[in-house]
């Protein structure tokens, strides 16, 4: 049988890695907040008869001003209505005489003003309490269903510990896009972290559940090898769900799909692959790691298990 | 078990046959067959959100002097009102923002009719408990209050039979025994004659001003008042102590909704009037919504392929019961008028992958159980059973994490959240549905049919 516990510390720092750039890069540059959090300018504006552009083209347009986050709008009444980060008066004009340029139109603007965000800052706060929330009822909730086992909290706990590294790794790969590829986090980033919440804890359990099921057979291995064969077990399910499944699905999308779920769909690829990733690799060293007891050991002598 | 069987497919056809009918109409009608009329409609029409389709685009100002300064605070507040009142009216994805240093940007997808969102809108929302002692307005009358006319220094004219020389009513400041802000939890309910009703629970400071007041004036007029409009004005049948009453008027299930709403998420800080409303167009190009529903269709597919040449049979079985379960939850959506925008069909894409889950969990252990040598009848028994308690403990971790999360998303007003964790419960509950009820069934139905004996070509293994 495959031995996967005994590298437990390697998989700790290969997670780190992971989490620790991304996590750095935006502890240095803040946040890279969308309009949707922070709010920009509105430019509406009306073509002449005949000679209105395409509403891609006025994205291109503002690609080529340097402002990469314009969403473009038709309206009934024949304008264009496009939302983009701030604009200060200088870029305003430069982004009207190319309009006209390009357009060979004369350009009327009907309205310009700046907007707020479309999601609040209490939203922002709100959601993040929400979660909370919920992985202490998660905590209380696997306590529960894992009551006949010894040390059933410490399910709970771990569940929750793998569930946090996965939010990390959703926030680092967001980091490394912001600055690789101009990301920036918006209403579908919020959406995609939830997701990566709600499947997380998911795949905790199923490894967890075969844990609590060999337990009850397999008595007398001692526990690390009862948790390392709980792994081994359910590994092919882990594999087929994951890769095979929603993977493929995320792929798919990220390398066809539209410019729009590009970012959203490599995002929710490594979150979710994260979620499988640290059921194996995280949670369950951790069980073994709290049973052994073996920060005991991590200071003064040598390391005992590494 | 013959039996059973028989009578699980029925069920499955039948809910099958439900589900497509709503997913390929448009609006459902159930017609009486003794006289022609129909006794059930509903509008089934797919929403489809700002991105995909566009929708109204609502302009509101602050209705003050132009000169008038206004704290962008009040400005934010009554974004978040007028966020939640337009909400609540469904599951959409509304966007609203403020713009500038007096209006709101409202944008809602899929609207065609203006009146009920503005309705919503525009009214503040001040509800009045009024004493009016013995006279009894009729609704729609308009009454002036001491609270509304902004001063509580007016005494209280309760003007009695006796009074004579008393003024007409609607000349009469009366006097406001307490606000909607004093309620703590309002619902719609149903009256005894299955009329709609607005139920509500006071605040225990409330109830105690109610419980006095309804004490002391048993058989007098509480006339209730929304905006200055009476709504209805019930005598006092004695006193109520715990601080839960019901109003009742001449509601309409939406107007009935629409009151609530208002009462719930309080009045705006400012007044607002609507400057402009138009249609607008999606944010999303056609281009952009093509590729992505094509990348989502060759996912699917190569998900699909997979189980089946992996899991043999039972895969074919699981990929089945993944398009039943598709088409049970988009006719859940489009009943339930759920907005649809680009990320929300990639999430439903998605769920059908979680969906998989459990069936994989079932085919890993019927492989296991087989490898080691049971026959295929235990095999298939022990599978369920053994795979069902990580099942059913996972799937209710996520549906918890959901049900937080909506919960806090609908309290706080967190649309985003809400609407989410709406559709991940969902998407979970119907996943279960298809794998313990659908998958099985369907599986003893094929093994019964093909009665397999080679296990190397109808399972993999």
């Amino acid at each position: 049988m495959i031995d996967i516990l005994s590298k437990r510390y390697l998989y700790f720092a290969i997670s780190l890695l992971v989490i620790l750039p991304g996590l750095v890069i935006l502890a240095a540059s803040g946040l890279p907040l969308s309009i949707d959090f922070t709010g920009g300018s509105l430019l509406e504006v009306q073509f002449e008869a005949g000679k209105a552009p395409q509403p891609a083209d006025l994205v291109a347009l503002y690609e080529k001003e340097g402002i990469n986050d314009a969403q473009v709008q038709t309206t009934d009444s024949g304008t264009f209505v496009i939302r983009s980060s701030f604009l200060d008066n200088e870029t305003r004009d430069s982004v009207l005489t190319a309009m006209e340029t390009e357009t060979g139109s004369v350009v009327s603007v009907i309205r310009f003003d700046s907007v707020g965000p479309s999601i609040g800052k209490q939203v922002t706060s709100r959601a993040a309490l929400a979660v909370g929330v919920a992985a202490l009822a998660v905590v209380i909730y696997i306590t529960t269903a894992f009551r006949k086992v010894p040390h059933a909290f410490r399910y709970g706990v771990c569940a929750v510990i793998a569930m946090v590294h996965d939010v990390a790794v959703v926030f680092s790969i967001a980091g490394i896009g912001a600055i690789l590829f101009d990301w920036q986090m918006d209403a579908l980033f919020l959406t995609a972290l939830l997701t990566v919440i709600g499947f997380s804890v998911q795949d905790k359990v199923v490894v967890f559940d075969r844990i609590r099921e060999n337990s009850n057979i397999l008595r007398r291995l001692d526990y690390e090898t009862l948790v390392n064969h709980s792994i081994v077990q359910t590994l092919q399910r882990s594999i087929n769900t994951q890769l095979m499944t929603v993977e493929f699905l995320l792929l798919s999308l990220a390398l066809f799909g539209g410019i729009t779920l590009q970012e959203f769909a490599v995002i929710l690829l490594f979150g979710l692959f994260s979620g499988t990733y640290s059921s194996i690799f995280v949670a369950a060293p951790i069980l073994v790691l709290w049973e052994n007891q073996e920060w005991k050991n991590w200071f003064g002598r040598r390391k005992s298990a590494a | 078990m013959t039996r059973n069987l028989t009578n699980r497919i029925v069920m499955i056809v039948i809910v099958l046959a439900l589900a497509l009918w709503v997913d390929l109409s448009d609006k459902i009608t159930i017609i009486n067959p003794f006289s022609d009329t129909s006794l059930f409609e509903h509008d089934v029409k797919p929403r489809l959100g700002l991105d995909l389709q566009g929708g109204m685009q609502v302009l509101l100002e602050a209705d003050l002097p132009a000169d008038t300064k206004i704290e962008s605070e009040s400005m934010n507040i009554a974004r978040d009102i007028v966020q939640q009142r337009t909400d609540a009216l469904g599951v959409n994805e509304n966007i609203i923002q403020v713009a500038g240093e007096r209006r709101i940007v409202g944008e809602f997808p899929g609207l065609e009719d203006s009146d009920s969102v503005l309705a919503i809108i525009q009214q503040t929302g001040l509800l009045e408990f009024v004493d009016t002692g013995d006279y009894s307005p009729d609704p729609g009358i308009a009454l002036k209050t001491d609270f509304a006319a902004g001063s509580s220094e007016v005494p209280t004219p309760t003007p009695g039979p006796e009074d004579f020389g008393a003024p007409a009513p609607e000349d009469v400041i009366y006097h406001t025994i307490m606000t909607g802000s004093d309620l703590e939890s309002v619902g719609v309910g149903r009256g005894t004659l299955g009329d709609y009703t607005i139920d509500f629970v006071l605040s225990s400071e409330g109830a105690d001003i109610f419980a006095e007041h309804t004490a002391a004036n048993v058989g007098r007029f509480l006339t209730i008042v929304l905006d200055g409009t009476v709504i209805s004005s019930p005598s006092i049948g004695g006193a109520i102590p715990d601080g839960q009453g019901q109003i009742s008027g001449s509601f309409t299930s939406d107007s009935a909704n629409a009151f609530a709403i208002q009462l719930r998420y309080g009045s705006l800080p400012i007044p607002l009037k609507v400057v402009e409303t138009r249609i607008i167009g999606p944010t999303l190009g056609e281009d952009s919504l093509q590729k992505s529903l094509v990348a989502g269709l060759i996912g699917m597919v190569i998900v699909l392929l997979f189980m089946g040449i992996y899991y043999r049979m039972p895969g074919i079985v699981a990929d089945l019961s993944i398009l039943f379960y598709a088409a049970i939850a988009f006719a859940i959506f489009k009943y339930f008028h759920f907005t649809l925008t680009l990320p929300g069909i990639a999430g439903f894409l998605l769920s059908t992958g979680a969906a998989l889950d459990a069936n994989i969990l079932i085919f890993e252990r019927l492989r296991e159980e087989l490898r080691n040598g049971r026959n295929l009848a235990t095999a298939v028994d022990q599978s369920w059973t053994r795979a069902w308690s990580s099942i059913r403990d996972s799937n209710l971790a996520t549906i918890i994490t959901s049900f937080i999360l909506y919960w806090f998303g609908s309290t706080f007003g967190a649309t985003i959240v809400k609407g989410f964790s709406l559709t991940l419960a969902l998407g979970v509950a119907i996943s279960l549905f298809t794998a313990v009820f659908v998958t099985r069934t369907l599986l003893a139905l094929f093994l019964r049919t093909f009665k397999p004996t080679n296990f190397e070509r109808w399972f993999g293994i």
